[in-house]
């Protein structure tokens, strides 16, 4: 039984590292604010997702804090989001 | 080399790293954003050194309450950024800048590293005497029991930084509203934000000033999650600081560090020695310093980053 929980745990934390990773690429490849804000908070999501999901055990604390973040991120690429929207970003 | 070290190492110079870039960027906005993220970063650091009051204290205050200051100073400073950066300072008052940094960066360098290794410590004997206070959080007990002089002084620090924020307000408005009125979209986001966070933050802001006592925490760390909360729902709109006439205001303002000052006088007649506290009572005396310590802290915390009177009050 541990060694499947292990194994999950490797699995999940690695693709939460995957996600994370993929996120920072997009944040520095991509070409405009709206486009690096979507691949930013999309990965961040699941990348913090998924090693919570690895820790399973000792969990509660760690969703509450995730839906704070989900909360926290979402509600800042909103406003990221208007400010370019109105042209205020500088690139 | 083991995970943790390469961990501690890869931490330690991204520190360094974001430091030098923070000193190094030409621009003001930037400069701010690195020093947030220095302060996260310091915070980790600190965690990973088991040092869970300091981390939390350095996330609140100092990477987050003076994050936020600094922010509002960058903005304000951003009209006369471009002619403030063109003036470059003379070769000699570069170098004399660099060489004087220099020399204290390397007499703390000397410093710690001349440190004898133990190095001295007073943490054993304060250990030894926690149970005679009561508490469980030996830092809780080293500010408030060993080094509350220190702690009164920081109280009252705080609150005469904000005399002095008060005081840059121009005579007309005195007495008014601190910062400019916020008039957000009551179906914006960010009203959204700051109708559905203030419940939690408010709650776990309370619990952190709390659990000081015992576990990681106390009155700063709670105070700027509760600051914080005020700060969004005045962002957003939905609140509206007070003017700084208020009597009750100032009243809270100075209630903290007075009471502290009462007790501490008192401790002289009671256990013979100013900001000692009798038998038996150590903690319940800290508990209540640190409950009425809560508001003005908070006040003061929120309203710093408010800002001067700009709006006069009604009549």
């Amino acid at each position: 039984m541990s060694v499947f929980l292990d194994i999950f745990t490797v699995a999940a934390v690695s693709a939460g590292a995957f996600f994370f990773l993929a996120g920072i690429v997009g944040l520095l490849r991509f070409p405009d604010t709206l486009s690096r804000l979507h691949a930013l908070t999309k990965a961040d999501n699941l990348g913090l997702g998924l090693p919570r999901a690895g820790g399973l055990l000792a969990a509660l604390k760690l969703v509450v804090v995730w839906l704070l973040v989900l909360l926290a991120s979402a509600m800042v690429s909103q406003m990221v989001a208007r400010v370019a929207r109105r042209g205020g970003s500088p690139s | 080399m083991t995970v943790a070290s390469t961990l501690a190492l890869v931490l330690a110079l991204l520190l360094v790293a974001i430091a030098a870039w923070t000193v190094a960027t030409r621009r003001t906005f930037a400069a701010v954003e690195g020093f947030v993220a220095y302060g996260l970063l310091l915070s980790i650091a600190w965690v990973s050194l088991k040092a869970i009051d300091v981390a939390l204290t350095e996330a609140a205050i100092g990477s987050g309450l003076t994050g936020v200051l600094l922010i509002g100073a960058a903005a304000r400073l951003r009209t006369t950024e471009a002619a403030l950066s063109a003036e470059r300072p003379g070769t000699p008052l570069r170098w004399l800048a660099a060489a004087a940094s220099a020399a204290v960066a390397g007499a703390i360098a000397i410093g710690v590293l001349s440190l004898p290794d133990p190095a001295p410590t007073l943490a054993p004997a304060v250990l030894e005497h926690l149970p005679s206070i009561g508490l469980g959080n030996a830092v809780t007990a080293v500010l408030l029991a060993y080094r509350g002089i220190d702690t009164l002084l920081e109280s009252i620090v705080v609150v005469f930084a904000l005399i002095g924020v008060w005081s840059l307000a121009p005579d007309r408005v005195w007495g008014g509203y601190p910062g400019p009125r916020q008039y957000a979209d009551p179906n914006s986001i960010l009203a959204y934000l700051a109708r559905v966070l203030p419940p939690i933050g408010i709650v776990v802001g309370l619990y952190i000033f709390w659990v000081g006592a015992d576990l990681p925490g106390g009155k700063f760390q709670g105070a700027t999650i509760l600051a914080a909360m005020w700060l969004l729902a005045m962002m957003a709109g939905l609140a509206d600081a007070p003017p700084i006439s208020r009597t009750w205001l100032r009243i809270l303002l100075v209630a903290g560090p007075l009471l502290f000052i009462a007790i501490g006088l008192a401790g002289a007649l009671t256990a013979g020695a100013v900001l000692a506290y009798p038998e038996g009572y150590a903690k319940l005396l800290i508990k209540v310093i640190e409950a009425a310590l809560l508001p003005t802290l908070v006040l003061t915390l929120a309203l710093l980053v408010a800002g001067a009177p700009e709006r006069t009050a009604p009549r």
